[in-house]
């Protein structure tokens, strides 16, 4: 069976999804929210080098680098994130988290 | 503006009562008692020539004109000074009350903390009554009518710390807002009738058109009936007549000194003065004069019955005092204004005397002022109490009809009731009324007067020692009282005294010295002027500042032949007055009966005192429990009445509109009701905001989606 683009696509759509829920079917652990944001980054980077090879075109792959690249930082400062808050308020448990609350 | 002794008159006592009350921190209560003192002094040192120049002098009449107060569309007001025989009359009351009673309060209120204010206050009010007095026009007479509202209000609340102080200060202010509309009324009806508020220009076009009608909605009214009736509330308030009476006698919660300068100087006498200077148009408004006529008439009645029963001694001398402001307006409202303004000049001197002397006596038994706990004062005040026999001598006209013998108020209060009777025969409204009153009030005056003076000076000391000791047993329990001495010492200041007859001591020389000027004043200015106000000096000396009419319906009457009879008896002085040599000659000649009357009831009313204050003290205490004297006592249950007609009506009527109508209507509908609706809805809205991250997250996706799945179908749409 050949692997066609559509294949590509609903895997990453599937990866999307997982990392859709995975955010706010989620209320226990923050770190896994931050896996599940790094999930829909990733799902996203499919579909750009998916497209890319289908339209011989690298600007796909760029954008697939750059989109690495943010991961990686935001990965970096949302841990940094959460170890200040772990100090701060001794637990990093989602539902704790709801000091916006109107 | 021309500097001039006249302005300074006026204005003194301004600059120095902002002295005393901007700079009292920086100069000291005695520098600010030095300068409100000596202001007044000045005032009256320099009123004096004034006056003594319309008595004996040239009397040349002027208006200086300080500024242009308003000058707009036609409307013109001016500050000014107006000297004539009127104003310089009043000038002299006015600053030498003011001047003893500033004296006499560096005495009295010795121990009072806030002298400076005191003083302020005082200098204040006496600039208000001289800018009054000095008008030129009706918006600086309502200027000083409502300066010395003010300065009442602040005096008679000046113990502010007191209750009872305050409510009477609120209780003269808003009473005498109810006269203050009626005069603002009449300002307001004279200007739209004549165009002017100049009372030259005023009495001048009321004159030119004495028919003038009002055109109300439904029916009309003649100008000058209304001008003058409308000043006259204003009067009545300012005044204290019979139904605006009732804070006069509250108005004894200030200090004595304060009680001696209303009463005597300024503010009451404002009434009197006013509608002597309108006297122009009250002699062309017959019902106006008659209302003002049969108003003094009731009041000298009233004020006197209620005087009778009343046991403060402050209280006693107030009703008293309205009572005689009655007999004033009686005589202004006869046309009598000579006499209306001469028994104004003395009753100043010998009512400032009772007032300061029952003062004198109140420091001396130690601020008692329940005549039921005093008894036997005479021994230890002894000045005091001669001064206050002249003050009553004078008060209850004591002289021989016929002769020039006699004291103040026998001169002036005689010239009102003849006058009264003269022009009754002349078939004046209620002069008949005011006759009779005038003539059974003499008599009640001089019963309360001695009730005043036996209960106060006279007989043992009823103490105020005893603590428990409840005014209504007062009269009762004070038989079987132990010896003064004994009361002395127990006594709470028994040491200083112990050898008086009543615990009391004379008071300082600061405060006897005003006492006798007044009662020099008490005895002589009755026989020394009566010839220059009522008499046959009269006309030169006001030189038409009063209205030249005086009981002249009765003579003008005789002289076109309308009212021929009325003075049948005395065709002489009808004929002296049709050529117009005296300005008041039916009150000379009336018939020997009416001369005698007063003094005969004042003799009778003295003995009722003497059987029941001195011989017989148990029938008063029988009577003091009889419901007429409970009637008495109550003022004629005046006060419960107006609480319960005028003060709950106007609660109630607050009440609604401050429950219904601002706090469910306004407030319900308006700020609350918003308020409450946004906040229910933001209730509502709050509950979006979660605060979990996945919350919003999860939203955002929705509305991702939704963008999304809208963008393709749309798209699609378009692409078809």
């Amino acid at each position: 069976m050949e692997i066609t683009l559509a294949h590509y696509l609903f895997v990453a759509a599937a990866l999307f999804t997982i990392g859709a829920f995975g955010i706010f079917a989620n209320a226990k652990n923050v770190i896994i929210i931050l896996m599940s944001i790094e999930l829909i980054l990733l799902s996203v980077n499919i579909n750009l080098v998916a497209f890319s090879a289908f339209l011989q075109n690298l600007e796909g792959q760029v954008f697939a680098m750059l989109v690495l690249t943010v991961a990686a930082a935001e990965a970096a400062v949302g841990l940094a994130i959460l170890v200040t808050y772990f100090r701060n308020r001794g637990g990093i448990a989602v539902e704790d988290i709801n000091q916006m609350r109107g | 503006m021309a500097f001039s002794p006249e302005v300074l008159i006026v204005l003194g006592p301004l600059v120095a009562a902002a002295i005393a009350g901007l700079l009292q921190r920086y100069i000291g209560d005695k520098i600010a008692m030095a300068v409100t003192t000596a202001s007044v002094g000045l005032s009256l040192a320099l009123s004096l020539p004034i006056f003594a120049d319309f008595v004996w002098g040239e009397g040349h009449e002027r208006v200086i004109e300080l500024f242009r107060f308003i000058d707009v569309a036609g409307f013109t007001s001016i500050w000014s000074v107006r000297i004539d025989a009127l104003s310089a009359v009043m000038l002299v009351v006015v600053n030498t009350v003011s001047f003893l009673v500033h004296v006499y309060s560096i005495g009295y209120m010795a121990e009072d903390p806030h002298k400076a204010r005191f003083f302020s206050y005082l200098s204040f009010f006496t600039f208000s009554m001289l800018a009054l007095v000095t008008a030129n026009d009706f918006l600086q007479l309502f200027f000083g009518w409502e300066g010395v509202g003010v300065a009442s209000y602040l005096l008679i609340g000046f113990w502010y710390h007191k209750r009872s102080a305050n409510d009477a200060a609120i209780k003269a202010f808003v009473n005498n807002r109810v006269g203050d509309f009626g005069f603002a009324l009449g300002i307001m009806a004279a200007f739209m009738a004549y165009g002017s508020i100049q009372y030259d220009a005023v009495f001048a076009a009321a004159a030119a058109n004495p028919g003038m009608m009002f055109d109300f909605v439904l029916f009309q009214a003649p100008v000058v009936e209304t001008v003058a009736f409308l000043l006259f509330i204003g009067a009545m308030g300012k005044s204290a007549q019979f139904f605006l009476h009732v804070w006069l006698p509250d108005a004894m919660e200030g200090p004595t000194p304060v009680s001696a300068l209303i009463h005597a100087a300024t503010m009451v006498t404002a009434g009197v003065f006013m509608v002597a200077r309108c006297g122009d148009l009250f002699e062309l408004a017959p019902y106006a004069a008659g209302f003002v006529t049969i108003i003094g008439a009731t009041t000298a009645l009233f004020a006197a019955t209620v005087g009778l029963a009343q046991n403060d001694i402050k209280r006693v001398v107030a009703y008293s005092t309205c009572s005689q402001l009655g007999y004033m307006f009686f005589a202004a409202g006869v046309g009598a204004y000579g006499a209306a303004m001469f028994h104004l000049f003395t009753h100043a001197f010998f009512k400032a005397l009772l007032f300061l002397g029952a003062g004198s006596v109140i420091v001396g038994l130690h601020h008692e002022q329940d005549m039921r706990n005093m008894g036997g004062v005479r021994k230890p005040m002894k000045l005091t109490w001669a001064m206050m026999l002249i003050g009553t001598l004078a008060l209850i006209g004591i002289g021989i009809p016929g002769t020039q013998i006699g004291l103040a108020g026998f001169f002036s209060k005689d010239a009102a009731i003849e006058s009264a009777w003269a022009a009754g025969e002349a078939g004046r409204l209620g002069a008949q009324y005011a006759f009779w009153c005038g003539v059974i009030a003499a008599l009640l005056t001089s019963f309360y007067s001695w009730r005043l003076m036996f209960m106060t000076f006279e007989g043992r000391f009823r103490g105020a020692h005893h603590a428990e000791h409840s005014p209504g047993h007062g009269q009762e329990g004070h038989e079987e009282e132990a010896s003064p001495a004994a009361h002395a010492e127990a006594h709470g200041h028994g040491a200083a005294h112990a050898s008086g007859a009543a615990p009391a001591h004379e008071s300082p020389p600061v405060m006897t010295g005003p006492l006798l000027i007044l009662a020099v004043g008490a005895i002589f200015a009755g026989v020394l002027f009566a010839p220059y106000f009522i008499g046959d000096r009269s006309a030169e000396f006001w030189r038409g500042a009063i209205a030249v009419a005086e009981t002249s319906h009765a003579a003008e009457g005789a002289e076109h032949g309308t009212v021929a009879p009325a003075h049948g008896e005395a065709p002489t002085a009808v004929a002296e007055a049709a050529h117009g040599e005296a300005a008041e000659p039916a009150a000379h000649h009336p018939p020997m009966w009416v001369l005698w009357a007063p003094v005969v009831v004042t003799i009778v009313g003295f003995l009722f005192a003497v059987i029941f204050y001195l011989w017989n003290t148990s029938a008063a205490r029988a009577m003091a429990r009889g419901p007429v004297w409970a009637f008495l006592y109550n003022k004629w249950y005046f006060d419960e009445i107006y609480d319960f007609f005028l003060v709950k009506g106007a609660r109630a009527l607050g009440d609604l509109f401050w429950k219904v109508g601002d706090r469910r209507l306004i407030d319900g509908l308006g700020p609350d009701g918003v308020a409450a609706t946004s906040r229910f809805f933001s209730g509502l809205l709050r509950r979006v905001q979660t605060g979990f991250v996945y919350h919003y997250s999860f939203i955002m996706l929705i509305a991702a989606v939704a963008f999304g799945a809208y963008a393709i179908y749309a798209g699609m749409g378009a692409g078809q």
